[in-house]
């Protein structure tokens, strides 16, 4: 059996697959290089030098940039890049083509069209609510078509991965599925039972009340759909960079998976623990009983159990693949590691920020603790070190070897790339802890302080490594889009001998010995459903049933 | 080779190590939240009922927001009123030692109100009443603000507590 798996010479994408992907490569990197654009205003705007009467035609309101850059950095860069990336790691991870191809396609196009139908109000100021659209601020309504297009497009890509998946198990009875293909198939189930807290907000509460065929919305239930999608989001946007930490990263640092069973068990851990928890972001909400919150407060802690289980793993792997390479001693290997190389340094600094992102999560889900930084600084600057440090550098790395493997061209200028993931650690580092400084002091999110008449003199400092960090964030990034953007468009071919291949790793142990359980979709599934029908059940009833459509939408 | 055994997930024994660790870390902070919250009754928001935010003015207690005394310098209630970009009252008095209790709610959009160097910290949400109370021992100025969105004029809505010794 064994033997079988190795000699059979490897299935590569082909080059229509390799097409599919790409196109959503494209889109996401043009979604982030708009996106982040807002960035260094936003900074540079909180120490004290406002860009954007010079920038009018970027932005006319710091909120409207804001909206930009929370949408085309948090929304769309992460679900074009991940849609695509899993859709590439399924069809290589399986080894087979898509089952249904016409089905994936239909879904990205459908991303394509909401893309566009909620970028046109944001851009032309019909939708400056920021990326949470809370009611009864009224966007346009193309905003919230847009958003459900692009939720009901990943859906769709969703199905055409597990149909793939059930295909592959009937053609392979009694093999364990392939980790990477199962990680991304668990991926996008957690997210079709997440964002329908988020669909049904749109389109049962706040696309009726914008047509004008209710009175209004009932803006604390739909805050709680809202959160229902919006904490699992997170998941949704850090699942696909575990799944590269534990299966492609050890590859490329020259080691193997530390544990092809404990690496499912998280993924099946977060299907079933990523959603009943969204009160951890209402715990200062007025119409939500604190001890549902309490509960809520108690789940979120054990959703950092597989995470707690992932750093261990990750480390475990990496130190394996160090040794390998000649590390000694109990700090050498780390040494050994290849910080060379673009891919595995954009990594392994990602991997770097979310010990402390992790850190301030379990501190935001503590209950009570929470009231010291709710809607506070600390907040934005705790969520950079999850979808803008863990996420999105890790998506980086990830791109610095897709890339090449989906178009057959050299990485342009390596050393720049890895220069970059430098840059971008050190900016984050100043400017995430000053985020997190000033929301301790009381500084308020979504805030243009420079305007704001209560922040006191004393926090010149802090305000002013805000700019400087968020500067200096953005030219790591810009190496980002710069070197993928030359690597795409150059002539420059790979010779057919240094082919970039996917680098997947082998398990130090055969995955054929991973129990049975941890390769069966019933149970983890039914646990997740009714994880959440326990745990949002009896509060949804209420609010449900008590619902009053009393608020009329304001434009912002 | 029993089919029981093949169900049996391999472990490594540091990793198995680092789960106890990790679950007795996450055991702790259980603990700690507990005893913030009983032992120093240190309480987020709950649910307080609801109010029509159309008819604010003529509701018993938002139709006339303002401080009331409860018991003279001691004990304090406070009921407030969020409105794009201003809080009423503005401005509240009260003296040292005094236990105020904040009711708030909105009369429009979402906001927030979080206030300087206390734990009173919560969302004004349209329909619903927002309740937090807080002990004032040190005498001076403390600015509650609105911590969420709620519009183009958000950035200068604020009010200040002033602490008389």
């Amino acid at each position: 059996m064994i033997e079988d798996r190795t000699t059979q010479p490897v299935r590569e994408l082909t080059k229509s697959e390799k097409r599919f992907v790409g196109i959503h490569i494209i889109f996401a990197v043009a979604a982030l290089s708009i996106g982040i654009q807002y960035g260094p205003m936003q900074a540079l705007e909180h120490a004290g030098l406002d860009l954007y009467p010079k920038l009018s035609f970027l932005a006319s309101s710091y909120y409207q940039g804001l909206t930009l850059h929370g949408v085309l950095n948090a929304l769309i860069w992460t679900t074009f890049f991940i849609t695509g990336f899993l859709t590439m790691v399924v069809i290589r991870g399986l080894q087979r083509p898509l089952k249904y191809p016409w089905l994936n396609r239909l879904g990205f196009w459908m991303m394509v069209v909401g893309l566009v139908t909620t970028a046109i109000p944001i851009l032309a100021d019909k939708a400056t609510v920021l990326y949470t659209f809370y009611p009864p601020m009224e966007a346009s309504s193309l905003f919230y078509i847009g958003l459900v297009l692009v939720v009901v497009g990943s859906w769709i890509e969703g199905y055409g991965m597990y149909f793939t998946f059930y295909a592959w198990r009937k053609e392979n009875p009694g093999t364990r599925s392939p980790f990477v293909a199962l990680a991304s198939v668990i991926t996008m189930a957690m997210w079709q039972i997440a964002t329908l807290g988020v669909a049904t907000e749109i389109l049962a509460i706040i696309l009726p009340s914008v047509f004008g065929w209710t009175s209004g919305t009932d803006p604390q239930l739909s805050r709680t759909l809202f959160w229902f999608t919006g904490h699992p989001l997170v998941y949704f946007w850090v699942l696909p960079a575990y799944l590269s930490w534990y299966a492609f990263l050890p590859k490329q640092v020259g080691g193997k998976m530390f544990s092809d069973s404990l690496a499912r068990l998280v993924f099946w851990l977060f299907l079933v623990l990523s959603t009943p928890l969204g009160f951890h972001h209402q715990f200062t909400d007025p119409g939500i009983p604190a001890g549902w919150k309490f509960i809520h407060a108690l789940l979120t802690l054990a959703v950092s159990f597989p995470s707690l289980l992932t750093l261990f793993t990750v480390i475990a792997s990496l130190e394996y693949g160090g040794r390998k390479r000649g590390g000694k001693g109990l700090f050498g290997w780390i040494k050994a590691l290849p910080w060379s190389n673009p891919s595995v340094v954009w990594q392994l600094l990602a991997g770097i920020l979310f010990v402390f992102g992790g850190i301030g999560g379990i501190i935001n889900a503590s209950y009570n603790v929470n009231l010291a930084l709710h809607n506070t600084s600390w907040i934005p600057g705790h969520f950079h070190l999850t979808v803008a440090s863990a996420a999105t550098m890790s998506f980086v790395g990830i791109s610095f070897w897709l890339v090449p493997y989906l178009t057959g061209k050299p990485l342009w200028k390596p050393k720049l790339a890895a220069a970059g993931a430098w840059i971008y650690f050190g900016g984050m580092l100043i400017f995430s802890n000053a985020m997190h400084v000033i929301g301790l002091l009381g500084a308020p999110r979504r805030t243009p302080l420079g305007l704001a008449p209560y922040i006191p003199e004393e926090w010149a400092g802090h305000l002013w490594r805000i700019g400087f960090g968020g500067t200096i964030m953005w030219i790591g990034l810009m190496i980002f889009i710069i070197v993928t953007l030359v690597t795409a468009v150059q002539r420059k071919r790979l010779p057919a001998d240094e082919l970039v291949e996917v680098p997947i790793a082998e398990s130090i142990r055969d995955p054929q010995a991973t129990p049975v359980w941890l390769d069966r979709w019933r149970p983890w599934l039914i646990t997740a459903i009714l994880l959440v029908v326990l745990s949002y059940g009896p509060q949804l009833y209420e609010q449900i049933t008590q619902v009053q459509l009393t608020s009329p939408g304001f434009s912002p | 080779m029993s089919g029981d055994a093949d169900q049996h997930i391999h472990i490594d024994p540091y990793e198995r190590n680092w789960i106890r660790i990790a679950i007795g870390f996450l055991v702790f902070f259980v603990v700690m939240i507990l005893v913030a919250g009983l032992a120093l009754g240190i309480q987020v928001p709950t649910d307080e009922g609801r109010v029509d935010p159309n008819t604010l003015d003529q509701d018993s207690r938002f139709g006339n927001p303002g401080l009331r005394e409860i018991v003279p310098g001691e004990e304090y209630e406070v009921y407030i009123v969020a409105h794009r970009f201003s809080f009423t009252p503005r401005e509240i008095t009260v003296p040292k030692g005094a236990k105020v209790t904040f009711w708030a709610t909105s009369g429009d959009v979402q906001h927030g109100f979080a206030l300087e160097g206390t734990n009173v910290n919560m969302m004004l949400v349209p329909g619903q009443v927002s309740k937090l109370s807080a002990t004032f021992d040190t005498p001076g100025q403390y600015d509650f603000i609105c911590h969420e969105y709620c519009g183009l004029g958000h950035a200068v809505m604020f009010g200040t507590v002033t602490v008389e010794s």
